[in-house]
């Protein structure tokens, strides 16, 4: 049920893409944050531990990711709505509560900034090598929703869509933004109301894990009479174990996952520019679309039938759509800011056309005219 | 079947899982015995890590949440922050809660949030088959220490307490009675409670520890290798373990208890 | 006073004849479902009712009920 929330904060301001994401929670109805500092998220945790508390929720800095992770699931099963925010090292230390969280069928949402990596890293520089981390970091089987914002307002509506999408699907949301959309200031409006998806615990239920037609299971919340088991272990409809049993094992990994990937249509969120008549191609996602959308309109400047589709919810991948919408281009450029991850993705998807990788590394964001030249380079060679 | 544990045991989930003799259905006895006394069991959550004793509250017919090896004080801190009116109570291992969760035991205590944490410490890593742990003795001969244990073992007692921890005693499954009353007097308390249980594991401590595989002999060794103190001095010498209530501090204030002040006093400015 | 012994759960450990300060259980040469040997109720006459059977039990197997 999307019930609308006022957010009494309206109006066109100028703000940082990492306040915008924590007003959004709190107007998403957010009301546990636990965390843990990390650059460049760290002003997501420190508006939170005051706006939090502002309006009558809990705020606690945890001693690490890890325990930040544990700490919200826990509150999301106590009945509040809960986030996280982080970044790439924290992110893999967050992976085996994630893994839980999945499992347990927690609706929470995880915001990763993320930055340069491996390991520390490039704490201060914005990268894309995160994508992977987010949907194959847990081990086993599973499906993940996962958000890519490339602005400040996308940032603010995105969060509230990343709630709404846990509380829908019962299962964590990842909202994956980078240093650059984190650090920037940018105009955003705020709406005067929010549609907020609200589900009302159910209360006295043998089988809190019984599943709807989309695979996904009741609201439940502690202390409404269910005496529920929220197990890590594989569970039936009743929440006892079943990780010894195959056939029903085997039956749960596919409920889990098939409640994202059966339902991918309506999780398919994409945008796209000049893309009727477009012989090449840009395909984009987070922060390089402001860089791809610039190029595009360069080459279309320049009489070249360029085109861009941005991608808002990496995760499901949007396999359907993107053939739908890009099955007959011949020439597809796939920017980011990691060694070329998605792009693997898009060429499973479009074997028919030529993919191209046009990988950044160091932090930097590619700048519009590098990706004009490509464009422009291969809009030479299609023309030979 | 016990008639009280009819109430709060899932009949279905039975026998246990846990070994013939083992000293974790002692403990959930004892549990139950103090939560039926203070009457609160539709109040009152229970979470737990990885580990046999950890398996303890998947079989209560309450809320519980079985969660990942080491940070079941973490799932109870935010627990307990969303619902402070409720009891939330941790089952933990030596090895889940010093261990893997050693760093979360020191931030629960010195937050002094308002938990109850049993530790059952039965020596040894025993759902994995006799591995040493934290607080395995010295020269103790396991699966991973074939030549004899070196590192000194954990106190979490001692541990717990340092930290912040307001309430702390530690009981053997040979004081049933004792730990009953120290279970209801740690939920009771308004500050986080660690209470430590010695146990028997007649399979992999048997083997490898106490040469002896009659839980009975394991829990009448542990009991005369013990002594009943109520004071803790850090300076202790003698060889035997202390058993006891420890320490009560009532006037430290909780930690859910400081947010929501904090949060009345932001409401009045 | 009826004492029980749930032969359903009953591992065997024999922690309750041990337990017992009156000697009220012992060893039996009944097999359970599971072919543990499990105790018996010997000497009824002597128990006290502390019931520390009860709660010494690791599986919850024994009941006393005392007569009102």
């Amino acid at each position: 049920m999307l019930r609308k929330e006022v957010t009494e904060n309206e109006g066109e301001k100028v703000i940082q893409g990492n306040e915008a994401c924590a007003e959004a929670a709190i107007h998403a109805g957010c009301r546990f944050f636990a965390g843990y500092p990390i650059t460049p998220s760290t002003e997501i945790i420190e508006y939170m531990s005051e706006a939090i508390f502002k309006n009558d929720g809990m705020f606690i800095q945890m001693e690490d990711e890890i325990s930040a992770m544990c700490a919200i699931i826990g509150a999301r099963w106590g009945g509040k709505k809960s986030m996280t925010a982080t970044s790439g090292p924290g992110f893999t230390l967050m992976q085996e509560a994630l893994g839980y969280g999945v499992v347990s069928e927690t609706p929470v949402v995880v915001v990763n900034v993320q930055r340069g990596g491996p390991a520390t890293g490039q704490p201060t520089f914005s990268s894309q090598q995160d994508i992977y981390q987010a949907k194959y970091g847990s081990h086993g089987d599973y499906e993940i929703i996962c958000l890519t914002p490339s602005s400040v307002q996308e940032m603010y509506d995105f969060t509230i869509k990343a709630f709404n999408l846990s509380e829908q699907y019962r299962t964590p949301v990842i909202l994956l933004a980078d240093e650059i959309i984190g650090h920037m200031r940018e105009r955003v409006s705020i709406p005067d109301s929010v549609e907020i998806e609200e589900k009302e615990a159910i209360e006295k239920c043998d089988e809190p894990f019984r599943r709807d037609k989309n695979h996904v299971p009741y609201a439940v919340d502690f202390f409404k009479g269910c005496n529920i088991l929220v197990e890590g272990q594989l569970h039936d409809e009743k929440g006892r174990r079943i990780g010894h049993l195959a056939d029903k094992s085997g039956q749960f990994i596919q409920n889990i996952t098939r409640k994202i990937t059966d339902n991918c249509a309506e999780l398919t969120d994409i945008r796209h520019m000049y893309i009727e008549d477009a012989e090449i191609l840009l395909i984009a996602y987070g922060s390089v679309v402001r860089s791809a959308e610039r190029a595009v309109k360069t080459a279309r400047e320049k009489g070249i039938k360029a085109g861009l589709i941005k991608i808002n919810i990496i995760w499901p991948f949007p396999e359907k759509e993107i053939f739908r919408l890009a099955g007959h281009i011949k020439t597809v450029i796939v920017p980011e800011m990691n060694m070329g991850k998605y792009c693997r993705e898009i060429e499973r998807c479009l074997k028919q056309s030529k993919v191209i990788s046009a990988p950044k590394l160091g932090g930097n964001i590619h700048q519009p005219s590098e990706l004009a030249e490509i464009i422009e380079k291969e809009a030479a060679l299609s023309y030979e | 079947m016990n008639s009280l544990l009819e109430k709060y045991i899932k009949k279905e989930s039975l026998p246990y899982i846990f070994c013939p003799g083992c000293g974790n259905g002692i403990v959930l006895n004892a549990m139950i015995y103090a939560i039926e006394a203070l009457g609160i069991k539709d109040d009152t959550a229970c979470v737990s890590g990885i580990g046999c004793s950890s398996w303890i509250p998947p079989y209560l017919n309450m809320d519980v949440m079985h969660t990942i090896h080491g940070r079941a004080i973490a799932f109870a801190e935010g627990l307990k922050l969303s619902q402070p009116d409720k009891n939330i109570i941790v089952f933990t291992g030596d090895g889940d809660c010093l261990a893997i969760g050693g760093n979360h035991l020191l931030h629960a205590a010195k937050r002094n949030i308002n938990i109850t944490v049993i530790m059952i410490n039965n020596y040894i890593y025993g759902m994995t088959g006799g591995q040493k742990s934290p607080t395995t003795p010295i020269d103790a001969k396991t699966k991973t220490s074939p030549y004899g244990a070196i590192d000194n073992p954990i106190d979490g007692c001692g541990v717990a307490m340092s930290a912040g921890a307001t309430f702390c005693s530690r009981w053997t499954t040979g004081h049933p009675n004792q730990l009953k009353k120290a279970i209801q007097e740690g939920i009771a308390h308004n500050g986080f409670s660690f209470i430590e249980v010695l146990s028997q594991c007649p399979v992999q401590a048997g083997k490898s520890i106490f040469k002896e595989r009659d839980p009975w002999k394991i829990i009448q060794y542990i009991r005369k290798n013990s002594t009943i103190t109520s004071v803790w001095e850090d300076e202790y010498k003698e060889d035997k373990i202390r058993l006891g209530n420890f320490k009560k501090e009532t006037d430290k204030r909780e930690y859910c208890e400081k947010i929501i002040t904090l949060k009345k006093r932001m409401k009045q400015e | 006073m009826n004492i029980s012994i749930d032969d359903n759960y009953c591992k065997g450990c024999e922690i309750c004849i041990n337990a017992c300060p009156k000697d009220v259980f012992a060893i039996s040469q009944k097999r359970n479902k599971y072919g543990t040997l499990i105790p018996c109720v010997a000497e009824k006459e002597n128990c006290i009712a502390c019931k520390l059977c009860e709660i010494m039990c690791p599986d919850g197997c024994i009941n006393v009920e005392t007569e009102v």
